[in-house]
């Protein structure tokens, strides 16, 4: 092994050791800020009892699902009953591997270590995990992983409940998953690759993309929501009509580590929603990012945080304000709405970006942005006006319709 | 469609989900930094909002005297009128004639705490308490002694009197 492949290695190892410590501290948090937001929105104080404010609520949660007997439904299918936490709570974990979270970083070594040898390293070392070039259709791929996982737990359970929550986490993932990726299409269009890096120089050199793809961007956050099974699409758990759906029948830690998935996935959705359209690391009005330092890649790591928990948070706000859709709703609107919407904005923005750059000759990365800001505008606006008739999730066109129709008869 | 229902056009902002969400999101949004109302229990037990009821009816003290006798003669009109038979009485005599209670226990398991003891009490010796922290590791802790009974500090209960029902 090269001095050179041992300081790759070692990078490496301490950069997943970063990032899954951080992911994982961060899920457990996150439970916590989860109960304190929907706390505060409720007037009440939250958990502020273990530790300091409460912050060590999540470890004794953690300790009590650690004690907890694990039962055992008798007719359960005992290998997928095992296997279906696992299965939905790898992949939620892998997601985060793919993706930059901050500047990328100075590091130039040159020593030796007792019997490991010379480690060496130059340049400059991205600040992700694993810099895939494919990095995009990964985390589309792996995240469809995570819908076996609760179809397996909802099936392998044996019970009623778990089954209709497990039935309905697949369809409405796979639904959601269509639109999901369609969503994603012109972010692909105007950057021109698939690899998270290369999306977020993108964006550094023309506008975020959340300017130009505003419709993009809806799309891909109602389905986030869908995806991660969230409020107020949180049907295929539904703790007042399944009891709470697909994990039923868990208890203990098989239990967290749905949990745990849970909002893993949140933090995966809020994570790609900040690096495709919210510029991933970027710092906004500034170059100095751009330039490698170590300053800057602690600066950059901070506003990455920021963003995210900017999502994070716009999710336990939607979850504490919405009521869940009826079936038929999130039905129609995965498949009436959103997907046609995906799709004719693929082809707008196809459209706009051959106006723009052949037809008018622009060049700047910046003015084409702009310029597809505007044409979004109108977009916007009919979109929304449409989904304000209401005709979308409440169906009352098809009521009026309907009552137009028996009059005339 | 069900027959003859009549559907009524209404405005858009009245069916509208796009404005009633966002609606929604800005009122959760202010409910955020309104002042907090949960009583930090343990440590707070009453606040100027709420307070426990002086008419209360919790676990039973029996007062006692100025030399710390209590203050029962043993005449056994509680345990008579107890619904729910939890109190036992077995009356003693001193060498003054002077009754008094050999053993008082009264089982607060059984007890209805309807209060008709403290009522029916001639000497104003039996009492039910303002009083709600009543947990314990065994069973056999909650059949309470006249030592308990007497040893009791929580005030006690101001039954609902008829003759001044608003309590003025």
């Amino acid at each position: 092994m090269t001095p050179e492949m041992k300081g790759f290695l070692l990078l490496s190892i301490l950069k997943m050791l970063l990032v899954f410590t951080f992911v994982l501290v961060g899920v457990a948090l996150l439970t916590l800020m989860e109960r304190k937001v929907s706390a505060w929105m409720q007037n009440r104080r939250g958990p502020n009892r273990v530790g300091f404010a409460g912050l060590l609520q999540p470890a004794a949660d953690g300790l009590k699902n650690i004690l907890k007997e694990e039962t055992f439904p008798a007719q359960a299918s005992a290998l997928l009953f095992m296997l279906a936490p696992a299965i939905a709570f790898i992949p939620a974990l892998m997601l985060s591997s793919v993706i930059p979270f901050a500047a990328p970083f100075p590091a130039e070594f040159d020593f030796t270590m007792g019997p490991l040898g010379r480690f060496v390293n130059h340049g400059v070392v991205p600040m992700v995990v694993a810099d895939v070039p494919i990095g995009f259709l990964f985390v589309i791929a792996i995240s469809s992983i995570g819908v076996y996982g609760i179809a397996l737990a909802g099936w392998s359970s044996n019970s009623k409940y778990s089954l209709l929550g497990g039935l309905r986490a697949g369809a409405q993932m796979i639904s959601y998953e269509v639109a999901m990726g369609l969503s994603l299409i012109p972010v692909l269009l105007l950057s021109g690759n698939v690899s998270f890096a290369h999306i977020v120089a993108e964006q550094q050199k023309s506008l975020w993309y959340v300017l130009p793809l505003t419709l993009s961007f809806f799309v891909f956050l109602v389905s986030g929501f869908a995806e991660t099974n969230r409020l107020p699409f949180d049907l295929p758990e539904a703790e007042s009509e399944l009891i709470a759906g697909y994990h039923t029948e868990y208890s203990a830690m098989k239990f967290s580590m749905f949990f745990i998935a849970e909002y893993a996935n949140m933090c995966t959705v809020s994570m790609m929603a900040s690096t495709l359209f919210f510029g991933g690391w970027d710092i906004p009005f500034t170059a100095w990012d751009q330039t490698p330092g170590v300053a800057q890649t602690v600066a950059t790591s901070m506003v990455f945080f920021a963003k995210v928990m900017g999502f994070l948070f716009l999710f336990m706000w939607i979850r504490w304000t919405l009521p869940r859709f009826r079936y038929d709703q999130l039905m129609a609107l995965g498949w009436k709405v959103l997907m046609p919407l995906a799709l004719g904005y693929i082809m707008v923005v196809g459209l706009a970006i051959y106006v723009i750059e052949t037809v008018l000759g622009v060049s700047s990365l910046r003015a084409e942005g702009g310029l597809l800001f505007l044409v979004n505008l109108p977009l916007m606006f009919g979109v929304f006006r449409l989904l304000d008739r209401g005709a979308i999730i409440g169906g009352s066109r098809a009521r009026v319709a309907a009552a137009r129709v028996s009059r005339a008869a | 469609m069900a027959i003859g229902v009549k559907v009524l056009k209404r405005p858009d902002r009245e069916v509208s989900y796009v404005r009633a969400t966002l609606k929604g999101m800005a009122l959760t949004f202010r409910h955020m930094f309104e002042p907090k109302v949960t009583m930090q229990y343990p440590e707070q037990k009453s606040t100027a909002e709420w307070s426990i009821s002086p008419r209360w009816r919790g676990t039973h003290r029996m007062l006692t005297d100025e030399q710390g006798r209590s203050k029962c003669v043993a005449c056994g009109l509680c345990p008579q009128i107890c619904p729910a038979n939890c109190i036992k009485l077995v009356p003693g005599e001193d060498e003054a004639g002077n009754r008094y209670p050999l053993i008082y226990e009264i089982d607060e398991f059984r007890c209805v705490f309807c209060g008709y003891c403290q009522e029916v009490c001639p000497e104003e010796a039996i009492h039910v308490g303002v009083h709600f922290e009543n947990a314990e590791y065994s069973r056999s802790r909650f059949v309470y002694d006249l030592e308990r009974l007497s040893s009791q500090t929580h005030p006690v209960s101001t039954l609902w009197d008829p003759a001044d029902p608003r309590g003025e």
